[in-house]
This record gives structure tokens, sequence and C-alpha cells, in this order.
């Protein structure tokens, strides 16, 4: 054997040509191999590190301020040019797209021209009949594109702005043409000039108010479309109203037509109700601590934005007071400069606005979030005119008969902090609140982005599941942990876990299809059930402990829960038998009307109690297995020496077993709490998804999950909306992260420190 | 010896007790649950009886007949308050909920009755059940039946006899004749046209690629107008085929008189099943039973899903779980592998076990939120753009779909995987390694012959648990690619066979939404609950062979560490 081992040696070459190649092409392998593997686990890696930078991603355009940057041509600075058309401006504004400005002059003129170039296209006069010249202008909104000029003989002319996009050879021209919505002869509302002009309404009816010498003149304007000739009736009605005893600066009427504001000199304002019997002044107040000098509705004209010359800014709306009187109040100033304010402008299609001051910075609000997202000084001094663009993507600045045209890049002007997280007075609401309501059919709503009903309904619905769900688990996996017999636990453990695996949807399903309905009419029976349960589990031990021993040494200790089942069946079905009983003798026959009578408590359907149970019901496996798992790997010998030392089992386990799990066992809550954080389904199929902020346990609520489930299919890409729930995802993230990561390095602690044991 | 109470409450027995009862709650919930899954899912095939009685109420009759589908007690108190007229001294009234179908007769096909006041309860054996495609069930007695509106059997009676039979087995092959043609109408209409159909519109694509590309090659667009022209004479052919089939297919029709004495005439063609539930025998019954749950398996659904099979559901749910596991695999396996055999072990190979560790417990729906932005929006806007100009605006890959669907799940369960293969790589003796290496392997042979073979239980284990989560998981997919109703499956004879971009049906959320969102709760709860028994069977089965295969792999090793 050994010499045909040496034999074999000596003739074996490793190094001929075929063996080289043979290793050269091993170790390429090889190489390959590491540098593939590094390279496929890193990316890996890195795509699942991916989606917290792309959440990142999405959310951050929403603290971005706004940005603001003159037109460009060709890479330079377009230069301003000269306003077109004669005379002072009235109104100026500017078409969807930007493309087309729109400039009013008190001389009469309309000129529409290139807000780029300021090249006119087209230009028209107001029909103003001979001898009488334009005295007063009003705008009834921008989103209406409706104004009207009032004119010295007493009658109002009311125009329209519209375009008409076509595309010829597939490139968009836009033509911008005047309509007379009420007609093109001029409304005859009084007799002598008109100073100050406010109308409003809606497609049917408005109203007109002007102000001459003699005082005020309301005409209501009714339009009426007769069936068979199609032709629209117009009839008006004009009256006048009390005199006021103050001096009229400014008129602003509202969209109901029946508030009326009024600026008067300095700080004055006052408020008229047209709608009471004598029209009274509601309100005469002092609005500001300079001089008026802003005086607008905001979109929606629900609000209105005073501005004065020592540059504070406020806004107001009417809400109810103690006695159930509309009052104008003060909701909320806006931080500012200390310069005059002397232009503003209003957003088209949010709740914003745009101010200069007399030292020409521009400053861009938003009245929701109260947020200032831009200060720039765009000229040197004074400006006369500002007008943001329909998208507010534009802005043009007059001053000194001379455009300039500007670009704003302003996205997500609506988030703030205080916004998402702090009570928000919004529009039409008697005090601040936490709402969450992102859309609604209207296009001047004001969207109501606040997180904490959300987070709050999150946090209950966690709370509720781990209120069941933790002292079942952790109870239960000592117990299997420490008392069950092996040859159980093998059985009880895995059988468990293997519930972790069920799905939500199913968990959700029954909770929202069986079990609410079910709770709904055995209310009283689920209370009993469980007050009764650990009374009867607790009877029965005494019992078995005073049995006589040849009955208690049939089943050997371990077995417990198995003789514990059909007491716990047996109780539940006595617990429910019984509780109609209970039920009339506490309750007056019905606890779930009980619930809502006599404890003034909302009972929904799909409430937090049902969810609790589902999502307990959830949580409880992945409790149950990491408990088990630490109490488990706690060293045997721990727990021999203090039985040896005379402990009962329950002292060795309370005193040495938890204490040493401890750190297991609440990594083991944190995990389930993570759980819990972010279901969704079960949430979104258990409560009624209605987003209110209320700890009752008889009430649903809308957690943040639920909520992006329910959203995001209809959120505009890119929309603030949109955005939000990008917030949404990325909160939850982040929280289940933490959590997770802070119960992992427990965990890996824990270990390492019975590794020593 | 008899324990006082103090003393048994001092030692600490009570709390034991306790926590076995917790043990026990624990138990009994899960299988409470699983059995009541059970026993509603399955118990919805069985052919109930249909009984007949009087609803007499104030000296009002009707006639009623259905199948008994709860019951429940109500206080007497509350129908009183209702205006319902109870017996002194009653406190308790049963209120049953029957089935009476015929929505298209009275408007809703369940309703609540109370038991005392049904009179002359009978199970009359000539009392029929008809499955319908639109209306729901229909329950009556059989009057007559009708060719082409000409009346060919008829019987006028409630009697069981011969003629009641023989105009019953007309029927019966009435029904049968009438679905072959229905068979023969949906393979045309799906197959043969759906083909055409996707043909023309492969055409219309092609034909704006090459405009977008500004062909002026006319022979190439000729060349395309003479392919759609063929289709169209193809089509011709069909349709006029299937015109004849439907005439055929609406030939029949029947009469039949409702249990309250309405007579209404229904066409043979909205048929599916007809059966005397009252005259089974237990067989029969038996048989009727595993059709039934046939169908549901491999049918499509009907009636806004209320009835009918979850056949696409099942297919789209198969179809997802497969591409996830073509993904996550290698991926998973590789990161494992590199995590565990090539990285320098250290804190950030630490670091990156705990954040992979956590990502399985970050909420579903986050990751939906990201496959939206991300894969939808993102990369398939992209993809779009350079591969599918000529589809636009209509977008291929910039819409949730299965494709995304897939890959946003493999994310979710790449984890899983992760752990899993790192755990059987971690458990391979270093000796063995070690062996392979002195043995003059490299490193990617020892990989590749010895450490990856013996992981690959592991592996197994970790891809199944990966599936089972990704089975049931619903949250994220509402957002990346479900639908209620896909008009066709994602993979069938058309070219590319497999539409990655196609929206699909999933059984976790065929639960959700006809549980739901459904018109006819009521009447879909039972197939909502088969559906939920089939997902937990199917999860369950996953779920217990990674078990099995885990501890396969554990007693192997034992062995080894020998």
């Amino acid at each position: 054997m050994s010499i045909d081992n040496t034999n074999l040696a000596t003739e074996l070459d490793f190094d001929t040509p075929a063996a080289k190649r043979l290793r050269k092409f091993r170790a390429l392998k090889d190489k390959s191999a590491s540098v593939g593997i590094a390279f496929g686990g890193i990316s890996v890696i890195i795509a699942i590190l991916l989606i917290f930078f792309y959440l990142l991603y999405e959310v951050a355009p929403l603290f971005h301020s706004a940005e603001i940057k003159p037109w460009q041509v060709n890479g330079q600075t377009a230069a301003p040019y000269e306003a077109p058309g004669r005379g002072k401006t009235l109104y100026l504004t500017m078409e969807e797209q930007a493309e087309i400005g729109m400039r009013v002059t008190d001389e009469g003129e309309i000129v529409f021209f290139d807000t780029r170039t300021g090249d006119v296209l087209q230009q028209s006069n107001i029909p103003v009949p001979a001898g009488a010249e334009i005295t007063s202008f009003a705008l009834a909104s921008d989103a209406s594109r409706i104004f009207a000029v009032g004119l010295s003989n007493g009658e109002v002319q009311v125009l329209k702005h519209s375009y008409k996009a076509t595309y010829p050879e597939g490139k968009r021209v836009i033509t911008p043409f005047i309509e007379y919505p009420f007609g093109e002869a001029p409304l005859a509302v009084t007799d002598s000039a008109i100073n100050e002009l406010a109308l409003n309404g809606d497609e049917e009816n408005w109203s007109v108010i002007a102000k001459t010498n003699q005082g005020l003149t309301v005409a209501n304007l009714a339009f009426e479309e007769n069936f068979l000739t199609g032709e629209v009736e117009t009839s008006i009605e004009t009256e006048m109203l009390p005199a006021l005893n103050m001096p009229v600066k400014k008129l602003l009427l509202m969209p109901d037509r029946r508030w009326l504001l009024i600026s008067g000199n300095s700080n004055k304002l006052a408020v008229m109700d047209l709608a009471s019997a004598d029209t009274e002044t509601t309100q005469v107040l002092e609005a500001s601590s300079g001089n008026i000098t802003g005086f607008q509705l905001l979109l929606g004209g629900n609000s209105l934005m005073v501005a004065d010359d020592k540059g504070n800014i406020s806004q107001w709306f009417l809400v109810r007071d103690d006695q159930n009187v509309w009052r104008l109040t003060k909701i909320r100033e806006f931080e500012t400069g200390s310069k005059p304010v002397n232009a503003m402008s209003m957003e088209h299609r949010r709740k914003g606005f745009a101010t200069m001051d007399s030292e020409g910075t521009l400053r861009l609000y938003n009245s929701t979030a109260n947020r200032n997202v831009l200060v720039e000084q765009v000229t040197q001094g004074q400006a006369d005119t500002v007008a943001l663009s329909p998208r507010s993507n534009a802005l043009l600045i007059e001053k000194d008969n001379t455009l300039a045209f500007w670009l704003i890049d302003n996205e997500h002007p609506e988030v703030s902090w205080d916004a998402l997280w702090g009570k928000v007075w919004y529009e039409g609401y008697q005090e601040p609140e936490y709402t969450w309501q992102s859309s609604a059919s209207t296009n001047d709503f004001e969207p109501k982005y606040s997180l904490m009903p959300l987070a709050f309904g999150t946090l209950k619905a966690a709370f509720y599941a781990m209120l069941l769900a933790t002292p079942l688990a952790i109870c239960g996996a000592i117990y299997t942990a420490y008392f069950m017999v092996p040859a159980l636990r093998r059985k009880v453990k895995p059988f468990i876990e293997l519930m972790e695996a069920l799905p939500t949807v199913i968990l959700g399903f029954l909770a929202g299809l069986w079990l609410a309905p079910f709770m709904e009419t055995n209310l009283a029976g689920i209370f009993v059930c469980l007050l009764l349960i650990p009374f009867g589990i607790l009877a029965f031990a005494f019992a078995w402990a005073r049995a006589p021993k040849h009955i208690r040494y049939m089943i050997p200790e371990g077995w417990d829960t198995v003789m514990l089942i059909p007491v716990v069946i047996l109780t539940t079905l006595f617990g429910l038998w019984i509780a109609p009983g209970v039920e009339a003798a506490l309750f007056g026959g019905d606890m779930r009307q009980w619930v809502t009578d006599d404890l003034g408590i909302a009972y929904d359907q799909r409430n937090a109690l049902v969810v609790g149970i589902a999502m307990g019901f959830a949580v409880i496996p992945t409790i149950f297995s990491i408990t088990e798992d630490a109490i488990f790997a706690v060293p045997k010998h721990l727990s021999y020496g203090s039985l040896a030392l005379g402990a009962t089992p329950w002292q060795t386990l309370v005193r040495v077993v938890m204490p040493t799990a401890s750190p297991g066992i609440f990594s083991a809550v944190m995990i389930g709490m993570g759980r819990a954080v972010g279901e969704t389904m079960i949430v979104l199929m258990a409560t009624g998804n209605t987003p209110i902020m209320d700890i009752n346990i008889f009430e649903g609520m809308r957690t943040l999950a639920a909520n992006i489930a329910v959203e995001m299919p209809e959120s505009e890409v890119g929309s603030t909306h949109y955005r939000i729930l990008f917030l949404a995802a990325f909160v939850l993230f982040l929280f289940t992260f933490m959590v997770n990561t802070l119960a992992e390095t427990i965990r890996q602690h824990l270990r390492k420190k019975y590794g020593s044991l | 010896m008899k324990v006082s109470l103090k003393e048994w409450t001092k030692s600490g027995e009570p709390w034991v007790w306790l926590n076995a009862g917790a043990v026990a709650i624990c138990m009994i919930m899960v299988v409470g649950l699983l059995s009541l899954i059970a026993v509603r899912g399955l118990g919805h095939f069985w052919p109930a009886n249909v009984y007949q009685a009087d609803y007499v109420e104030n000296g009002n009759s009707l006639r009623l007949a259905g199948e008994l589908v709860d019951s429940e007690d109500v206080p007497a108190d509350q129908l009183r308050d209702s205006g319902v007229a109870v017996p002194e001294g009653v406190e308790f009234m049963q209120r049953d909920l029957l089935k009476i179908g015929n929505r298209d007769v009275g408007g809703s096909d369940f309703i609540w009755v109370l038991d005392d006041f049904l009179e002359n309860r009978s199970n009359p054996e000539m009392l029929f059940a008809a499955e319908r495609r639109e209306w729901g069930n229909f329950y009556g007695y059989l009057r007559s039946l009708k060719e082409n509106g000409q009346v060919v059997a008829s019987y006028d009676g409630y009697e069981k006899n011969a003629e009641y039979m023989q105009l019953w087995n007309k029927f019966e092959a009435s029904i049968e004749r009438a679905l072959d043609l229905h068979e023969e109408i949906a393979e045309i209409e799906k197959h043969e046209i759906g083909a055409i159909n996707h043909e023309l519109e492969r055409l219309r694509l092609k034909e704006r690629a090459l405009q977008l590309k500004e062909v002026t090659d006319q022979s190439r667009y000729a060349e395309i107008d003479q392919r759609r022209k063929e289709l169209d004479a193809e089509y011709e052919v069909l349709q006029k085929n299937l015109l004849d089939l439907y005439t055929q297919f609406n030939r029949d029709s029947f009469t039949a008189e409702t249990a309250g004495g309405q007579t209404i005439e229904v066409d043979i063609s909205k048929v599916v099943r007809a059966f005397l539930p009252n005259n089974m025998s237990i067989t029969e019954k038996v048989l009727h039973y595993f059709s039934k749950i046939w169908e549901f398996l491999s049918e499509d659904p009907r009636e806004a899903n209320t009835e009918g099979g979850i056949f696409p559901a099942i297919f789209g749910t198969v179809m997802m779980v497969i591409l996830m596991s073509v993904m996550v695999t290698p991926f998973g396996v590789v990161a494992a592998v590199y995590l565990r055999e090539y990285a320098k072990q250290g804190f950030v190979t630490r670091l990156i076990r705990i954040a992979v560790n956590n990502l399985a417990g970050v909420p579903s729906i986050v990751y939906g939120v990201f496959g939206l932005g991300f894969f939808v929006y993102f990369l398939g806007g992209h993809i779009d753009d350079a591969f599918f100009p000529e589809a636009k605006p209509a977008p291929t890959f910039g819409t949730p779909g299965l494709m995304w669907a897939s890959l946003t799940l493999a994310l979710l369960t790449v984890p899983v995987v992760i752990v899993a293969t790192e755990e059987g790589l971690s458990r391979i003796p270093r000796a063995v390694r070690e062996g392979s290496l002195a043995l003059g392997a490299t490193k990617a042979e020892t990989l590749w012959k010895v450490v990856l073979p013996m992981a690959s239980p592991a592996m197994m284990t970790g891809v199944i648990l990966a599936i089972a989560r990704a089975a049931g998981e619903v949250a994220p997919l509402m957002l990346v690619g479900v639908v209620k109703l896909a008009p066709s499956l994602p993979l069938d004879g058309n070219y590319p066979y497999l539409h990655l971009d196609q929206k699909f049906m999933h059984l976790g959320f065929h639960i959700y939404d006809v549980g739901f969102q459904s018109p006819n709760v009521e009447a879909a709860r039972p197939l909502v609950y088969a559906t939920a028994l089939l997902l937990v069977i199917v999860i369950a089965l996953l779920n217990m062979s990674a078990i099995a295969i885990r501890n396969h792999l554990r007693e192997k090793y034992k062995a080894l560490e020998m």
C-alpha cells in the first residue's frame, strides 16, 4: 500500500498546464462568487434601507419653504415691462395657465396681455353710458371671475373674464373674452354716483351693495330661466339700508349675502346683518392697532383678512357666541414685519394669500397652517398691486406703472407642525379643534390635516388590544414555560404560534361581521363573562385543592390547563345564560340602551372593545411566544436553588424567574405593541373609521394605518394629501422601527447575560 | 388533609391556576375561532331543507317558503315598543332569519320573522330551489316549461306524482342543455373573441408606435391594416356563430308559482342549477354538497361576488405568491450568505442584522405605501416612458398590477427569508466547512457544494414562512394591485401569456371586499366564511410544513454535532 502511495505521489504532477488552468479558473470562480455575493447582499440590504429614504424623500417637500424667482427668458431675467392700458389699475389678474394677464383700469379699459412680455393681446372698453364714468370697483371672488364697476350715474356694470383654449395644430392657444353674466346693459341700482361697491351671490341670486353720498343701497337680483323660451328673466329689487354713523371706506359682502363687512376710517370695522328684521349693525369693532390698509375675503368668502399700516395681518370669521349670536371674531394673527402692508392678493384655490409691504417685501402665507412660507424683498419701495395666478404659481407685481412677472414654487403651504399636531381653528368651527378631513365636494374647502385624531385612534386601538392581550399572553406564557408538563408544552406552543400566521383580514372580518353584532346583543353577557371567568377558575381550583387525594392524584401536576378548558367553557355559557337576568336587574333590560341613555355614552356597533378583542387576539401569539422563550431560557439551576431553599414554586417564579426574564417580557410587550400600532385590516374592518378623539370604549376610531388604506388610492400623486399620507406611513415606520430596535437590543443583551450564567 | 382558604391563598396556588386559566382561554379562543369559521364555511354548501309556513300577524296571513339561516332571542318589550302584538307574560321571543330568495318578486331575499307567528309548517317535497345568474335563488313550485314561448309540459298541483316528476325531468334536461350552450358561448366569448380583441389592441399599439417613431414606410401600415381586416372578418364569423348560439340558448323558459301564490316566468338560460331540497336522499345531498364545493373552488364569481366560486381569487393569490417567491428566494439567500459567510462580523453586521430583523415588524401598510410610491408611480412611470410610449396616456406599468404587488410582498418578506437562512447557516458546524477547505476546495466551492445543500431546508423554511405571510397579507395589496373583480386571469393564451401589468383578485382582499363592500352582505356572508376557511387551511398547511421541515433539519444536525 505504502509503496503504491509513493508511486502515486511521484506520478502526480500538480503543475501540468491543465491543472494550472483549472486552478486559475477555480480561483477566478471563487473571486467572482465573493464579489457577486457581496454585491448582491449589499444591494438587498440597500434596497431594504431604501424604504426609509424613499419615505423621507416623499415627505421632505412638505417642509420646504416657498421660492420665488423672476420669469426667465433664455436664462436671462426678463425685464419688467410697462403696464399695458391707460389709467390706474382697478383689478389685475391672470388666467389658469398664467400665460395671459388681465388689467382693468379706472378709465374703463380691459386689457389682456402676455404676462411674460407685456404684449397686448386684446383690448376693449367697459361699456359705459355717455356722460358717466367709473367711480368704484368690486370683485365677487377670484374663483368666479366676476367683477363689477360702479358708475357715476348710479348704475352698475357686471362683467366676467373668460378664456377658451383651442388646439390648432396640436398647440394650445388661449383666447380671452369678456362676458356679461347679468346682461350687457348696466343695472340701475341708485341714482347718484357709487363710491363703493360690493357684490356676491351664487348662480341664481345675487346682491349688490352700493355706497353713495346718500348712504347704502342694496340691490337683490334674481335670475329665472323661462322653461319654454329658455330666456333668462332678471328681476331687481333695490332698498336703502339704514344709515351708518361711520364713514365707509370699503365694503365686502359674504357669499351667503347676509353679512356685510364695512371698513371705516382708521381701524374701525362694522358688521351688518342684512337678514335681520331692521338690518341692524351687529358689531362695530376696532380691528387692528393701526389703520386698515387691506380688507379682503379669503377663498370661499368666509374669512376676512385685515391688514394695517403697522404691518399686522389678522384673520376673522363669524363664530356663534354663548348667546348663539354670530360674532365676527379674530381667529389668528400672522407673523409679519413692522412695515405697513399696502397690497394683498388671495390665492384662488387655497386658503392662502400674498402681501407686499411699503419696502417691497413680499410675504406668502397660508391661513390654516398659520404659516409664513416666504419673505423676500422683490422691489425697491412700495408696490401698487400684486396678483397671484389661479394655480398660485405665478405673481404679477405692479409698481410705478411697470409690471414684473415672477414665478412661485409653493407646493405645500398647508402643512406646518402646528397644523399637523396642534389644535387649529378651522373656518366654521366654534373653537380650535383637532380634525382630520382631507377632502370634500367643494373647491373652496379648507382641508383639515391634523394627524392628532389618527395618532390618538392608533394608540387607543393599541391600548385596548394590549389591555386584553398582555395579561392573557404573559400569564399563559408563564404557565406554559414554567408549570406545564413538557409533553403538553410541545403541543401548545406551536399551536399558539401558528395563530401568529392567521391572516388579520380573517380576524377583522370576524370582528366586524360576527363579533360586533354579537356584542351588541350580548353586551351584558360579555361583561358578566369577563367577571365570572376568573372566579370560576379560582372556585374550581379551590375545590380541587380540597378534593380527596385519590382524585387529585389521578391527574398529574402541569395538566391544570386541560382541566380548566371545560371549566372556562361552562363558566362562559353560564355567564351568557344569566346575562339577561343580570341585565334586567341592573340595567333595565338592555345594557346597550342603558349605556347610551343613563351613562350618556355613544355606542357604535364597531367600537374599541371589538377592536381590542380582535387585535388582542392578533397580538397574543407574538407576546406569548417571546415571553415564553424568555422565561424558558432562565437557567434551571436558579429556580432549583430557590426551590431547594424552601420557596414555593410561585415564590420562585415571582422572586427569581420573573426578575431575570423581565427584560425579555418587556421586549415582548414592545414588539406586540409595535404590531398593534401598525395593524391595518382589523381596524379597517372592525371600526367605523371615523376620526374622532374620544377615549370611550364604545366608540370607534380611525388609525394611521387604516387611514392610509382608505385614502391612499384616491389621493392625487404629489399633492399635499398624498405627501401627508406618506408622512403618516413614515411616522408608523419610525415608531415601530424604534420600538422594535429597543426590544431587540434588550433581548440581545438578555441573551448575553444568560450566556454567562 | 384539607387546606384552608388562607393557606391556599398564601401558597400562591391561585395565581398558578389563573395562569393556567390564561392558557386555557387562549386555546379556547383559537379553537373556537377556527371551528366558527369551519362550521359556517362548510355548512353553507349543504342543501338545507326549505320549509313553507304561514306567517300570521294581526290577522294577516302570508305564505312563506325559505331556508332557516339564523335565529336569535329578542326581548318582548322591544317588540311591543315597535308595535308587535306580543302575548302577555312572554319575556323573550325567537326571531328567525329566513332566506326566501325571489329577489325579483319580493325585493329582498332575506326576512326576519317571529317564530311563534309561523303556522302550518311543512316541508313540501315539490318545492324546488333554483340558483340563478341574477336575482339570487328562486323558491317555488314548477308550473310549466316553454319552448319558444310554447308550453311543452305543465302541471298544476302541490303533490308529488308522476306527472310532476315528468315535468321536472324535462325541466332538468332543459337546464342541462342550456348549461352546455352556456359553456360553448363562454368559450367563444372569452377565448376566441378575447384573443381577437387582444390582437386588435396589440395592432393598435403597434401602429401607434410606428406613428411615434415617425416611420413613413407605408407597407408596414398596410400590413397592420391587412391583419386587422382579417381579424375583423374572423370576428364577424364568430359574432354570427354567437348570435345563433344565443338564440338557441334563450329558447326555453319556465313558469313557477312562488309560495305566496304569484306565478312568474324565468328564462332557463338564467338558471345555473335547480333541485328539490326536500326530496333529496342523503346521498344526493352529499353529492350536491361536493358539487357545490367544487363549484366554489373552480368557478368564476356571480352576482357581484356574492354567489358562485372564487377561482380567479385562488388563481391570483397563487400567481402572486409564486412570482413573489421567485423574487424573494435568490435575494434573501444571497443577502443571508453575504451577512453570514462573507461580511466581516462586527458592529456593522450586528446593526444590519437588527435592522433586518426589525423590518419584519414594520407595518405592512408602510410597504404598501412604499410600493405605490416607488414601484408603481416612480419605477412604473419611468418604464412606461421608456418602453411603452405607444400606450400613453393609458399607463401600462405605471398603475398597480401583479408585478408590483409581488415585488412589494417580496420586499415585505425578504427579512423572513434572510433570518431563516442565516439561522440555518449558523447551525452548520464549523468543522464541516473547515473539512471542505482543508481538502482544497475554494470558499465558493465549499459554499456551493457543502454549505448551501446543508442549509437548504432552512431556506425552504424561510421561503415557506414568507409564502404564508404573503398569502395572508392584504393591506399593502390594496394599494399595489388587487381588484374586486378582474376581467381576465393574469395567465392566459394570449401573447405574452403572463400579464405582469394586469390587476388580479386575491383571497384575502376578496374576504374584505365581499364582507364589507358588498351590497348584499347577508347573502355574501357564508361565502366569506368559506373563503376564510380556505385561506386558513392553505396558510396552516404552509406553516405546518415549515415547522416540519425545521424540526427535520434540527434532528439532522443534532446527529452532525455529535
